[in-house]
């Protein structure tokens, strides 16, 4: 608690202690009076302050003028009916407090339990100095330094890995809970925890720059990009307070005047007064208020905990909305990375084919000869091979061990004259020929990541309509890979501007309350994720583009992510509905309820302050999504 | 020019008002109050002294919640 709040407990404290002991006291009269005005002063002083504030600075309806008109028009009844009832002006005021210290605190609590969760600043970094580990702040450490990260320590900068090796936990990163394993050479970024070994790390970027103050600037900001329901609420809040201080007025006036002048009745001004005031009870729109921006939070740091960013409230709902799913294929739903996945048709031992192919196309950098020498897994012995023709969009001939090799597409094989047998798997085929004999082919595909069927699936399930893939590559890999995912559509071979028109098209299909959501891995993919409604950029630790560009940033590359995303926008938006609806129907029964004279003051402050405990209850459930 | 400062304010339609009465100071472009976060996240326009804007700011916020603060 705050010093503000335990003085507001201490306040509670001693009015509620005074209205109890004022039940026991004989007194009677002015003396009576003068207690029960203490005790309200006491809980309540601070309020009519701010409403009197108010009112000078012509800012006149908001909850403490309610509550303030409604309390002092309570005290005024009684002493006018020599009733002697001051309680319950004084129980309006003190459940109001209540309520407000409830709701101080609660968001108190919820701030500091999500900032806690995102909890992944490094507060210093170690610097070798004469032999000696030094702690200093990151923020001054320079691009090229080295730094040490011990085990249990978090890594403050990015950098790459000029010694050890080690485990890290990039959960508070990532959400995921396998640990990565990290050798010298790699790239590694801030935020995550070194767990096993001592690391020498070289950074590359500065504080400022790097993933972790990226990704907590992204946080901290996201709540501020206010969503539709936000605005509606304020709006409403605008047009709402004034609207019942003018009808809670009417209340009060227009029935007695009817009575006296045309029913002939008693006017019963008393009557009339009080249903006004306990109508103005009611009708604070704190609840409302409250619970919207604090769902919102909530939704935004359990998904961050999720590895899951959303940059904005605004954001969050239309992602709950997501109708239509577009993938960019490389990179989401496959690695994006070559291997070879089969060897068809040898008449040597697969590996000794692998050899003469990784041998043969040991000078290139394609990727495709990348994955062919990492197939091979050996050390390439360079002197073994001689005479590397590369023949461009064909493949290459070179002589290895004496022996004429030919490794490259169908063209190649025509071209040489020598017969091949086609392949009918999906992917980029090698055709192999020794010594102008043809010796097999050599399968190359990018291989689809283990979870995206299951993605697919969920996406499904979380109501997702239809979900499409968009390629460049050719239709008969695009059509078997959609076939095996279970993907609706496919366009495939398109060059990338190709995909903005192909999601403007899609665009131009939806309906307007449904959107379209565009996943890619955050390379060359920009125009797109700024086009389409939500634009998701995924495995997207350490590249700044994706972070720039996207709308959601999913840390992990894992596709499963993505219903993670929208089931955890989902549950925000119904617990935002759930609490409008509740509050709404709440405010307006007690409203009717008021005006017709069936609910008390008493009733009112408990409808008003217990909807507010159960919406802010409620929307601290957003914070939950680890299960879904 | 943007620059965030941090707030004080304890309810959130407080909140929200103070966010208007900022927006409607001169000088000042747009302005976000984040409740949640306890920030105000205010754009000046081009050529104003941000400490001078910020005095009014703070002047009509005060105006509209008397209980909040900004620290400049």
């Amino acid at each position: 608690m705050t010093k503000k709040q335990r003085k507001m407990l201490i306040r509670i404290i001693v009015c509620a202690v005074m209205l109890i002991a004022l039940q026991f006291i004989p007194v009677a009269g002015i003396p009576e009076l003068i207690l029960y005005l203490a005790a309200y002063l006491i809980i309540g002083y601070d309020i009519l302050k701010k409403a009197g504030k108010g009112i000078l600075n012509k800012q006149v309806f908001d909850e403490n003028f309610l509550m303030s008109i409604a309390t002092v028009g309570a005290f005024v009844q009684a002493i006018s009916t020599r009733s002697g009832d001051y309680v319950e002006g004084i129980a309006v005021m003190l459940f109001y407090q209540i309520g407000e210290l409830f709701q101080s605190y609660a968001v108190g609590k919820s701030r500091a339990n999500i900032s806690a969760l995102m909890d992944i600043r490094p507060d210093y970094a170690n610097i070798e100095v004469n032999g000696k580990l030094e702690q200093v702040d990151p923020d001054e450490v320079s691009i090229g330094s080295i730094i040490i990260v011990q085990p249990g320590e978090k890594v403050p900068l990015d950098g790459i890995i000029i010694d050890g090796n080690s485990s890290l936990n990039t959960s508070a990163l990532t959400g995921e809970s396998m640990p990565r394993d990290v050798k010298e050479g790699d790239e590694i970024i801030s935020g995550c925890i070194n767990m096993t070994g001592v690391l020498k790390i070289q950074t590359t970027k500065e504080f400022g720059e790097s993933t972790v103050s990226k990704i907590l600037d992204l946080v901290e900001n996201a709540s501020s990009r206010k969503s539709k329901s936000e605005d509606f609420i304020s709006r409403f809040a605008k047009i709402y307070t004034p609207a019942v201080c003018y009808s809670a007025l009417a209340l009060a006036v227009l029935p007695p005047i009817i009575r006296m002048a045309f029913l002939g009745l008693p006017a019963q001004w008393g009557v009339w007064t009080y249903r006004a005031l306990t109508f103005l009870v009611v009708s604070c729109p704190c609840a409302l208020v409250i619970s919207i921006p604090l769902s919102f939070f909530a939704g935004i740091g359990g998904a961050s905990k999720e590895g899951v960013l959303v940059k904005g409230s605004n954001y969050l709902e239309a992602l709950s909305q997501a109708k239509y799913v577009v993938f960019d294929k490389t990179g989401t739903l496959t690695q994006g990375v070559f291997e070879v996945t089969g060897v068809h048709h040898n008449s040597l031992k697969d590996s000794t084919l692998l050899e003469y192919a990784a041998l043969a196309e040991c000078a290139s950098s394609h990727p495709i000869s990348k994955s062919l020498q990492k197939a091979y897994g050996k050390e390439i012995d360079r002197s073994r091979v001689t005479n590397i023709e590369e023949i461009s969009g064909h493949g290459i001939i070179a002589q290895v061990d004496g022996k004429s090799i030919a490794a490259g597409n169908s063209k190649l094989m025509k071209k040489l004259g020598i017969p091949y047998d086609d392949c009918h798997s999906v992917g980029t085929i090698i055709h192999m020929a020794i010594d102008h004999e043809y010796a097999g082919h050599i399968v190359i595909s990018d291989v689809v990541k283990p979870h995206s069927k299951e993605a697919i699936a969920e996406l499904k399930k979380a109501g997702v309509k239809k979900t499409i893939m968009l390629t460049g590559d050719a239709d008969r890999v695009a059509k078997q890979v959609a076939a095996d995912l279970g993907v609706d559509e496919v366009h495939s071979e398109l060059l990338p501007s190709d995909k903005v028109s192909e999601v403007e098209k899609l665009l131009s299909m939806k309906s307007e309350k449904e959107n379209l959501a565009f996943v890619g891995d955050g390379i060359n993919d920009a125009p797109v994720l700024t086009r389409a409604d939500i634009g998701i950029a995924m495995g997207a630790m350490g590249s700044d583009a994706a972070i720039e560009a996207a709308d959601v940033v999913l840390m992990d590359d894992n596709p499963l992510q993505i219903a993670k995303a929208i089931k955890i926008s989902r549950k925000c938006i119904r617990i935002v509905k759930q609490n409008i609806v509740l509050a709404l129907i709440v405010k307006f029964a007690c409203l009717a309820l008021s005006a017709v004279g069936i609910a008390n003051m008493w009733f009112a402050i408990f409808a008003d302050v217990g909807v507010m405990i159960i919406s802010v209850l409620n929307a601290i459930r957003a914070l939950k999504v680890h299960k879904l | 020019m943007k620059k965030t400062y941090k707030i004080e304010v304890d309810c959130a339609n407080c909140a929200n008002l103070m966010e208007d009465a900022a927006r409607k100071t001169e000088g000042v472009a747009s302005a976000t109050v984040n409740f949640m976060t306890q920030k105000m996240i205010v754009e000046f326009e081009d050529g104003k002294d941000s400490k001078d804007v910020m005095k009014n700011v703070l002047k009509a916020c005060k105006k509209v919640e008397p209980d909040c603060e900004i620290e400049l």
